[in-house]
């Protein structure tokens, strides 16, 4: 039994902005299956005294003090960038047209 | 798009007392309060307004490969204390959590948030509205859901296109400056019952967290700058039934837009109802020049968010002792103290909204506790000292007037050594640097003429230069003594008492007080 279904996939996919076809949401639905019932065989062995855990370190409270330190530069910030307009980062148009 | 007709049919909005008529309003709002830290919520950027584009960034709030988030002290401290003043519950432990999209106003592709696990939980506040046409105000309690810290994302500006605005646009440019600077959610329960008054309760509720924040000094809470910003949820349902869909209304930068924003949604709710249409789940964008809002962009479903604990940060867990005394550090909720300074100082709530608008009125209330009788202490803030505070573009607090001065000035007065006009000159003489009241009047030599030979001599002379004013005098229209007394006024430069020159004038004439 499959958990993940190609319609899962479809609908992450969305999501991520991600255009995939009917093959590969399949292929990614195999793939995304043998994962997840991976990682769920955790709680085959987590009894109900283990409490679920979200950190490695029994640690709380970890802070800095609130004092400003001078960023990159804005050449350095945008050093990296594919595209760039103005000192700002330039991206592809976000919503597609009606 | 749409597969619903119904609801995508332009109506006509309703008029707003006829809409209440049939419908009930259920609101809750979101406000957003970009918190007044020197550093960033998870790195050290500076945090100023109006920088230069992503000149305030760096590899963390960038989010480049290999970096890890640091939760800043201050803003954890800020928020227990905006709990507190809510009257919250502070949560014992509690996690940041990620919340996943994809839209390039976070370079991460996520926005740390909160999202099961708030800082603070259950509050309230309590809100003074103005009931119609001046009929007084009533309380109104807002439950407060919860509130809880994030980071807030970058601007967007959106390129090509005709508008300007994300549809039709070809392209956009992000300024990450503001990304990662720390951001509270604060969100209210339903609020219901509150009728034909939904509007000026969600202004009045707005207006009160806008001082509050103010009071805690945790932000600067400025609309217009975009670090204090509302979301107005509003719903419509007939008596009696269950609440009806909402729609979420952003872009509301003003305390006025809030009022007319939630205003203009139940009317234009009502329309599409009384249609026989359906409300869409959606946001909404409400328009400062036309008054209404139009639909923005559909809204995810929260579990499409797919928020999972912050595998980056460890939980945060305040301590109870801690927590207590950040209590001790909070302010009387501002609308209370209004109030009883009101009723201390025997003014109503009109003058007391003009100093609170001017923006005098802790100074007042610091000039009373030192000892200033409060009417002398209204009078000069919101008067003489607020008018120099303008003319030389500066806060009323940043004038160099301490309350003793205003407490010496008024002794000044009392004693009949200045007059109201010197006074104005003293307080000049202490702004410009001159030195205490004392001082000032010693080096400009503003002591009220009371002399009385001087002041006869120059009532004599008044009297020679308007020989007609003085024969109506003698002839028993005191009322004209006004005229001479001006003259001795200007000839003595407003060093004059001008009580005391008006009896020494009717008595030089022999004439009596009419």
């Amino acid at each position: 039994m499959s958990a993940i279904t190609p319609d899962d996939v479809a609908h992450l996919a969305r999501l991520a902005r991600l255009e995939l076809t009917a093959d590969e949401l399949d292929h990614y639905a195999a793939q995304l299956d043998v994962i997840v019932s991976s990682v769920a065989r955790v709680s085959e062995v987590a009894a109900d005294d283990v409490p679920p855990t979200s950190h490695p370190l029994p640690l709380v409270n970890v802070t800095r003090p609130d004092v400003a330190r001078p960023g990159l530069g804005a050449a350095d910030a945008l050093a990296g960038a594919p595209a760039v307009e103005d000192d700002r980062f330039r991206v592809p148009r976000i919503l597609d047209q009606d | 798009m749409s597969a619903s007709t119904a609801s995508t049919k332009p109506t006509s909005p309703v008029p707003f007392d006829e809409a209440l008529t049939r419908y009930e309003p259920v609101l809750g709002l979101e406000v957003h309060v970009e918190l007044g830290t020197e550093s960033k919520m998870f790195c050290a950027c500076p945090t100023a307004f109006g920088a230069e584009p992503n000149t305030q960034v760096c590899p963390v709030c960038l989010a480049l490969p290999g970096t890890l988030p640091v939760i800043n002290s201050i803003a954890v401290e800020s928020i227990i204390r905006m709990g507190l003043a809510l009257n919250c519950t502070i949560v014992e432990w509690c996690r940041m959590a990620r919340k996943n999209y994809f839209y390039p106003d976070m370079p991460k592709n996520y926005q740390i948030s909160q999202y099961d696990e708030p800082i603070c939980v259950d509050g309230y506040l309590d809100v003074v509205v103005p009931l119609p046409d001046g009929e007084g105000t009533t309380t109104v309690r807002v439950g407060i859901e919860r509130v809880h810290l994030e980071e807030d994302t970058g601007k967007l500006t959106h390129a090509g296109g005709a508008t300007g605005r994300i549809h039709g646009a070809d392209y956009s440019l992000v300024d990450y400056n503001r990304a990662g600077i720390p951001l509270v959610e604060i969100v209210t329960k339903p609020i219901t019952d509150t009728g034909a008054l939904a509007p000026a309760v969600a202004k009045a509720y707005v207006a009160e967290l806008r001082d509050i924040m103010r009071g805690l000094g945790v932000s600067d809470v400025k609309m217009e700058e975009g670090s204090l910003r509302c979301d107005a949820n509003v719903s419509l349902n007939r008596p009696g039934d269950e609440w009806g869909t909402r729609t979420e209304t952003k872009n509301v930068n003003s305390l006025r837009s809030v009022e007319r924003a939630v205003r203009s949604e139940i009317e234009r709710q009502a329309g599409v109802l009384d249609a026989g249409g359906r409300i869409t789940q959606e946001t909404r964008h409400f328009h400062e020049d036309t008054g209404v809002t139009t639909p923005g962009r559909s809204k995810e479903q929260a579990e499409d968010y797919r928020y999972f604990p912050e595998p980056d940060l460890v939980p945060i867990a305040p301590d109870a002792a801690w927590v207590e005394q950040l209590r001790a550090t909070i302010p009387e909720q501002p609308s209370i103290r209004r109030a009883r300074l009101a009723q201390d100082w025997g003014i109503g709530a009109f003058e007391m909204e003009s100093l609170v608008n001017a923006g005098v009125l802790q100074l007042v209330e610091t000039s009373v506790e030192e000892g200033v009788e409060p009417d002398a202490a209204r009078k000069w803030w919101a008067g003489e000292l607020l008018r120099v505070a303008n003319e030389r573009g500066v806060e009323p607090q940043d004038l160099p007037v301490a309350p003793g001065d205003i407490k010496r000035v008024e002794e000044l007065i009392a004693a009949g050594t200045i007059n109201d006009k010197l006074a104005r000159s003293v307080f000049d003489g202490i702004i410009s640097g001159e030195g205490d009241a004392d001082a000032v009047v010693a080096a400009r030599g503003l002591t009220v003429v009371s002399d009385d030979s001087a002041l006869l001599a120059a009532i004599e002379q008044a009297l020679v230069d308007q020989p007609d004013v003085a024969e109506k005098i003698r002839g028993g229209k005191v009322a004209a003594a006004g005229a001479i007394v001006g003259a001795v006024m200007k000839a003595t430069r407003g060093q004059a008492d001008a009580g005391k020159v008006r009896t020494l004038l009717l008595d030089h004439l022999g004439v009596a007080e009419g």
